[in-house]
């Protein structure tokens, strides 16, 4: 067969538009290569519309385009009622909306969407927000209505994501607007009082200073009344209410501090008594919102706050009696109601099956790859996208009561976020508040018995040096760069104070499915006769046609060894939960499940993960999808347990428990047919028993748990692909980095303990000079930012001196 | 020594255009989005530009 051994050894080519391998040669077009007809149609639009430039910016820039829906499956955004509620903007001839593009991945896509008017000429203007992901689009509703726009999107591989209460969410938030300009305006007080102190610092000596002196006092104060009065609001308004709730934080003993400072500066420059410490205030205040902003940084990319709503698409449709179907927003669906549900779409709600097959997914909810086949009356949960031709359903259950959506109601989703008395920073607060104010009584008390006139300027000294700033400094900039590192290998932490949860964590629960196991093809394997070259390349090709999961790994699998050869398929046929069936080469392929070969000879081999091969009608085996576990995971549990106590749960049954019990995890510590409730309730057990927890997984079914636990981490192999509510977001290949992750919290920690002596020490030089009474504004405008400087200093270097050894390591 | 107090005068009123223009240019969203202009920099030759030079 030359033929052959010639297509096997040309070098695979790789897609002109999205970079996947070309599995064959049958798309090709101006001498480029395309892996399906998807790409070569989004190629051809380009070019025909001039818009080739696409494909200069970046290599292979597109995306695959997966066959999806149709136009018609996005007519319900036409729906006066929904096309409302996505809307940001509507009049007759200009509405804009704001939507989530998942697949903006590179420049070019930019390129390509900002350019998408000479696309659809009803297209007015497009801006891309590409760290959201984000694309805000003027049309004409007249000439382009909002279906066709999302299809236009979908047909160029951007398929809009059209969830709950996603897209109106403006991008930031007015708080942040807020941080940013009171930095500004702290900065520009803080420049020009130190600008307005420089005379004073040099001794400056002039005909009339004494006028001038006076000037500048003046002028000084005028400028600090921002500082005290917008840029330090939040800390006036943070201690207060720390104080109602009978707590000293942190945000207390600064607002004395800024309170004194300006106090005693306004008094000596009344009084002229003195210039008073106005370039001390703005300094700090510059340096304390510059902390404050860093550790408010987040990814706005992601979503950590997902519940249920997020999941689903914002609306289904609905069958009413003389069989007319409408689109109705998915907080009306009843009890009862018959709904039609198309290829790739979610089931809203608890329901029965009305069809007669239907080929479910659940691997959003279980983590579960295999997709499973249900028949007529069969329930059917909320969750799981359907494979293949349109079902009926009726449903059972209201959304939000269902077996899945019913987690959220658990308390566990109710709880704030906002635990005020666990923070380090917050305990060493309040002892550092109390001996602060008895220091500052005790010295009161002296110098009220030595020489009564100096006591008030000792005691505003005392709380003027003692303001905490580098202390408050020292937590945002450790723990904002160890986010910052944590980052750059792929592990998201929703914010600054998840890093210090990890510190605490002393057990660790893991999911099995899909968080230590992997959907891969290694875990493929057929099992029976053997089957020459020539037949594997057939059930290669035969694969190849069908889009169905298990079809898809089978391909991977066999793809590694051999080509498939679509030129020899013919009779190509699918049936849907069934199976596939096609002929190559004069001879007749089978795959699918046990009823679908039919064979005496397979009912023997019967599994629940298993999918049957007949050739000519004789069966020849099976191929099995066997757990394959994330390469390394023996090693991490080893070094894990010795330290944490772990736990595995798994929605599946025991069949694993042996190849588990390999690993060094005491057998009562597997928990096996877990439900999302017993998932959630476990850890709730366990944190009873003073235990804090890092939950481990993945799918929706461990949402409750991850919700509920210390600190819960979504493993995802695709960061923007859907993730449960959860602390930290990481790339399922980087779990092996989970134990240097948690020493790096351990060391975050220890540099802040470092921090915190380190500014103690400059608490007690100040200190000695306050109580004798000689601290004089200059030595206070030196101290200040000698302290915050040397301590931010050492945040940022340590950790990313503790990064890059790691990166050389490795 | 009303030199002084002259220069005083337009140092602070320059740097508070500076500011006022910082504060204008936080409250009208140009720090919303700090990275993707970074990337659409590069694109020169856009079909926008061929458009404009049109007109």
């Amino acid at each position: 067969m030359p033929e052959i051994a010639i297509k096997e050894n040309t070098i695979k080519q790789i897609c002109f538009h999205c970079g996947e391998i070309c599995q064959s040669n049958s798309y090709v077009k101006d001498d480029h290569h395309f892996c399906c007809n998807g790409c070569k149609t989004v190629f051809e639009l380009l070019s025909e519309n001039g818009l080739e430039n696409y494909y200069l910016f970046d290599k292979s820039p597109g995306v695959t385009v997966i066959s999806g829906p149709r136009r018609s499956h996005y007519k319900y955004l036409d729906e006066e009622k929904i096309r409302q509620g996505l809307l940001s903007f509507s009049s007759p001839n200009h509405s804009a909306v704001r939507l989530m593009l998942p697949t903006i991945h590179c420049s070019s896509c930019i390129w390509l969407l900002e350019n998408l008017h000479t696309l659809n000429k009803g297209i007015l203007n497009v801006s891309v927000n590409f760290s959201e992901k984000i694309a805000k689009i003027d049309f004409d509703p007249k000439s382009i209505a909002l279906s066709e726009l999302a299809e236009t999107l979908q047909m160029i591989g951007y398929p809009p994501s059209l969830e709950w209460n996603k897209n109106k969410k403006p991008s930031k938030s007015n708080h942040e607007k807020q941080t940013a300009l009171k930095i500004g305006i702290a900065g520009f007080c803080f420049g020009n009082i130190m600008l307005l102190s420089f005379p004073e610092y040099l001794g400056f000596t002039g005909v009339n200073n004494q006028q001038l002196k006076l000037l500048f006092s003046y002028l000084s104060m005028l400028l600090a009344l921002p500082i005290v009065f917008y840029c330090s609001q939040h800390y006036f308004r943070s201690a207060l209410k720390s104080l109602r709730a009978g707590f000293l934080n942190i945000d207390v003993p600064i607002s004395l501090g800024i309170a004194t400072l300006f106090l005693r500066s306004v008094y000596e420059v009344v009084f002229t008594v003195g210039n008073g410490y106005f370039d001390s205030l703005a300094g700090l205040l510059f340096f304390l919102l510059i902390g404050k902003w860093l550790q408010e940084r987040t990814y706005s990319g992601l979503s950590f706050e997902r519940d249920y709503k997020s999941y689903f698409p914002i609306s289904v449709y609905k069958i009413d009696e003389s069989e007319v179907q409408s689109a109705i927003p998915l907080e009306q669906i009843e009890i009862g109601d018959r709904l039609f549900i198309r290829n790739q779409e979610l089931i809203p709600a608890d329901a029965r099956l009305l069809s007669d097959t239907a080929s479910i997914d659940y691997g959003f909810v279980t983590g579960e790859a295999i997709p499973v086949n249900l028949m007529k009356g069969d329930q059917l949960y909320a969750g799981g996208r359907l494979l293949g031709k349109g079902i009926q359903i009726i449903i059972e259950r209201r959304v939000a009561q269902s077996y899945l959506t019913e987690l959220w109601n658990n308390k566990a989703f109710r709880k704030n976020g906002n635990h005020l008395s666990g923070k380090l920073i917050n305990k060493v607060s309040r002892y550092f508040t109390l001996v602060i104010i008895s220091l500052a009584l005790l010295a009161a008390a002296y110098w009220l018995m030595v020489d009564s006139s100096k006591m008030w300027a000792v005691v505003t000294s005392i709380l003027i040096v003692a303001c905490p700033c580098a202390l408050a400094l020292s937590v945002p900039f450790t723990l904002s760069n160890a986010m910052f590192v944590l980052g750059k290998i792929n592990c998201f932490v929703k914010n600054t104070d998840v890093i210090e949860d990890l510190y605490d964590v002393d057990t660790i629960v893991f999911d099995k499915t899909g968080t230590i196991t992997e959907d891969s093809a290694n875990g493929v394997k057929f099992v029976g006769s053997n089957l020459t070259k020539k037949e594997l390349q057939g059930v290669l090709t035969l694969a190849n046609n069908s889009s169905h999961p298990i079809s898809r790994l089978i391909v991977s699998h066999l793809q590694v060894t051999i080509n498939p050869l679509s030129d020899r398929l013919s009779g190509y046929c699918e049936q849907q939960g069934s199976g596939i069936e096609a002929i190559f080469e004069n001879n007749t392929f089978r795959l699918g499940s046990i009823n679908w070969v039919k064979d005496k000879l397979a009912i023997k081999d019967e599994g629940s993960n298993r999918t049957f091969l007949s050739i000519n009608g004789e069966y020849r085996g099976y191929f099995d999808f066997g757990v394959k576990y994330r390469k390394g995971l023996k090693q991490l549990i080893d070094s894990l347990s010795t330290k944490y106590q772990l736990f595995i749960l798994s929605g599946d049954n025991d069949k694993e428990r042996n190849a588990l019990s390999k690993l060094n995890i005491p057998i009562e510590c597997m928990r096996f047919h877990q439900s999302p409730h017993d998932k959630l309730a476990f850890v709730e057990e366990l944190q009873k028993n003073g235990k804090n927890i890092m939950m481990i997984g993945d799918g929706l079914n461990d949402a409750g748990a991850l919700k509920q636990s210390d600190v819960g981490v979504a493993v995802t192999n695709d960061c923007n692909a859907f993730t449960p509510a959860s602390d930290v977001i990481m790339l399922g290949n980087k779990l092996m980095d989970i134990l240097w992750i948690l020493k790096l919290a351990r060391f975050a920690r220890f540099i802040i303990i470092g921090c915190f002596i380190l500014s103690f020490l400059y608490n007690i030089i100040g200190l000695s000079f306050a109580v004798t009474g000689n601290l004089s504004p200059v030595l206070a405008a030196i101290l200040m930012p000698v302290s915050s400087i040397s301590v931010l200093l050492m945040a940022t270097a340590s950790i990313k001196i503790f990064a890059y050894i790691k990166h050389r390591t490795s | 020594m009303s030199i002084i107090i002259l220069l005083l005068i337009i140092s602070l009123t320059i740097a508070g255009g500076f500011l006022a223009a910082y504060i204008w240019s936080v409250r009208s969203g140009q720090y919303d989005d700090v990275n993707s202009p970074s990337i659409r920099i590069f694109m020169d030759g856009s079909i926008k530009d061929h458009e404009k030079k049109q007109d």
